[in-house]
């Protein structure tokens, strides 16, 4: 891209200009972001408690105890969070990248008045995940909310507890999660649909294929690069999720929908243990790095066509 | 004759049959989208719905009966004695300048890493880059140690300033990719009239990549609108509160009162939902520049 080469001569004097345009902004990035991440490494390494001035360093001894509290006959508060962001994962890699290419490909046949489904699908995506929870925790609510208001009208005499039942508590954050997250897929698969040269379609279409062939052999394969980013989104994303979990349930009942995010804030903030919180953090951070590095690799791919 | 004349008619008939078919199935599919739409908003429509009733009414009848009457003294009600009113304006007072200064911040890097070639230029970026994919916690301990060290601690300073440095990351991103496309000749031109890089950035880049700004700021308003977890760590006082944190804290307050909750929980997300009625168009490409492309 001839817009892009510089246009700084060669010289050997090095030019300050880039410099002092990222000066301040690096310094903030380094002082809360870079600084920080590094830290919470060193924190957990320690038994800090969050009060007292010395940090005492005592190595891996905090990981010890996570990886093994996995040993003990009684599932831990870490072996629930490991197991439920195992669920969210799974379920933000499935649910809306389906649901959203599904509604995408709908979509993107001139159906009139598609802008109302679009807004009406996407709505939940602007909402906080503090209004979400809200409206949610009511919905689930076991005695007046909208689901076992109406299970209760149809006759059904037990409805489960929905956040209150261990089993169940888990998948209802996420479905809570899921409807949030379907517009967003939607919206970038409509992208990528819009990209879709329509020549190609129609080659298929001369060529006798019929609807599901078309989908299967032209156009998920052309949608592949859209699908790349829309499931690692979702991941980082899953892996991200806390406000739902803390507002709809703590991550109760009794640990059973907790998640590592909300794990480490409560070892950190209700239990002051500041270092073994660190150390849940930095497992969720290289769970989290791996699919960082998928995405990094992808980003430095688009660099390289430049 | 015979078999000419019913080949006459199916040939005939094919091409009805076919668009018969088609306009079956369009029929079909538009059926499928209202349903799914209408469902899908449900959540939504019955916590309005929710939200002009009485408590009394809703626990003595259930939610799916007729109400015995609708009331919006919810909404006042969340408004004052459940003090939506002041989270809102913490909210503002929180996302405002966290706004302005990122997007302000991340002009000017991104101007350094689109338009300069230099050493550790693709590192900044990368930085960049992977930085806004971290899960907060592993920010979350040290962040909160800085703050009180640097006397922010339950003050809007604390919330504004980790929400600029992260928010740093994403914005920076979308408008280096943006400034790279924009043409150079300009800024040629205005180097050898004697602008200074400063001018040139301020002038030229910034005017020219407004739309790319534009689209960039709204979604990240609803991100910093949204945000509940540094409000949670970073601010104590429930007066300072930004209205995510606000909500969370009503819910155990209200617990008997779902009406009230809900509505309040409608309230808070007028803000948002206004910037994306009113700035679709731009919330749309800010996800598009976003997503890599």
């Amino acid at each position: 891209m001839a817009a892009a080469t510089p246009r700084v001569r060669k010289k050997p004097k090095i030019n300050w200009t880039p410099y002092l345009f990222l000066i301040v902004p690096l310094l903030v990035y380094l002082a809360w972001i870079i600084g920080p991440m590094l830290y919470t490494f060193y924190l957990s390494l320690t038994s800090w408690d969050g009060i007292s001035p010395e940090l005492k360093f005592i190595g891996i001894k905090n990981f010890d105890a996570l990886f093994g509290s996995l040993k003990k006959a009684l599932p831990s508060a870490f072996e629930y969070s490991l197991i439920n962001n195992l669920k969210w994962l799974v379920a933000f890699i499935t649910v809306p990248t389906v649901i959203g290419l599904g509604l995408a490909i709908l979509l993107n046949q001139d159906v009139k008045g598609d802008r109302f489904f679009k807004v009406g699908i996407y709505l939940p995506q602007v909402l906080s995940f503090a209004v979400i929870a809200l409206i949610w925790s009511w919905i689930y609510n076991p005695r007046y909310g909208l689901i076992n208001s109406f299970l209760f009208e149809i006759g059904v005499e037990d409805p489960p507890g929905w956040l209150a039942d261990k089993s169940l508590a888990t998948w209802s954050i996420i479905a809570a999660a899921v409807w949030r997250q379907v517009g967003y897929v939607m919206i970038l698969y409509l992208a990528g649909l819009k990209n879709i040269d329509p020549s190609l379609i129609d080659a298929s279409k001369v060529d006798g294929a019929n609807s599901w062939q078309r989908f299967r052999n032209v156009i998920l394969p052309l949608l592949a690069p859209v699908t790349t980013i829309v499931v690692v989104i979702s991941i980082i994303d899953s892996l991200r999720t806390f406000d739902l979990v803390q507002i709809m349930t703590r991550g109760g009942p009794a640990n059973a929908s907790s998640v590592l995010a909300n794990l480490m804030y409560i070892q950190a903030f209700n239990n002051y243990k500041f270092g073994l919180g660190a150390a849940t953090a930095v497992v969720l951070f290289f769970i989290s790095l791996f699919f960082i590095v998928i995405y990094l690799w992808r980003v430095m791919q688009d660099e390289l066509e430049y | 004759m015979l078999t000419n004349s019913s080949q006459e008619m199916s040939t005939a008939r094919m091409p009805t049959a076919y668009h018969t078919r088609q306009r079956v199935l369009r029929i079909l599919l538009y059926i499928f989208l209202v349903v799914f739409t209408l469902l899908y908003m449900m959540p939504l429509f019955s916590a309005v719905v929710a939200s002009l009733r009485t408590q009394d009414d809703i626990s003595l009848n259930g939610f799916w009966s007729i109400p015995e009457e609708f009331t919006f003294q919810n909404y006042p009600e969340a408004w004052t004695r459940g003090r939506v009113s002041k989270y809102l304006l913490n909210s503002f007072i929180i996302t405002i300048p966290a706004l302005t200064a990122t997007i302000f911040l991340s002009s000017l890097s991104a101007f350094a890493l689109a338009r300069y070639r230099f050493p550790g230029n693709r590192l900044i970026y990368f930085m960049y880059v992977a930085g806004t994919m971290l899960p907060f916690q592993i920010l979350l301990l040290p962040v909160f140690i800085l703050t009180n060290k640097l006397g922010f601690y339950n003050t809007y300073w604390a919330v504004i300033m980790i929400h600029i440095a992260f928010q740093l990351g994403f914005c920076t991103f979308v408008l280096r990719n943006f400034m790279r496309t924009l043409s150079g000749e300009i800024m040629d031109a205005a180097r050898i009239d004697g602008a200074s890089e400063f001018g040139i950035y301020w002038r030229i880049a910034l005017p020219l990549s407004l739309p790319g700004i534009a689209a960039v700021a709204t979604l990240e308003f609803t991100w910093i609108f949204n945000d509940y977890i540094w409000a949670l760590i970073l601010i104590q006082d429930d007066a300072l509160k930004p209205v995510t944190a606000g909500l969370a804290g009503l819910q155990g307050q209200f617990s008997t009162n779902w009406p009230l909750v809900v509505a309040a929980a409608l309230m808070a997300a007028v803000p948002t939902l206004i910037i994306f009625f009113a700035l679709q168009r731009y919330f749309i490409g800010g996800l598009m520049l976003g997503s890599g492309k």
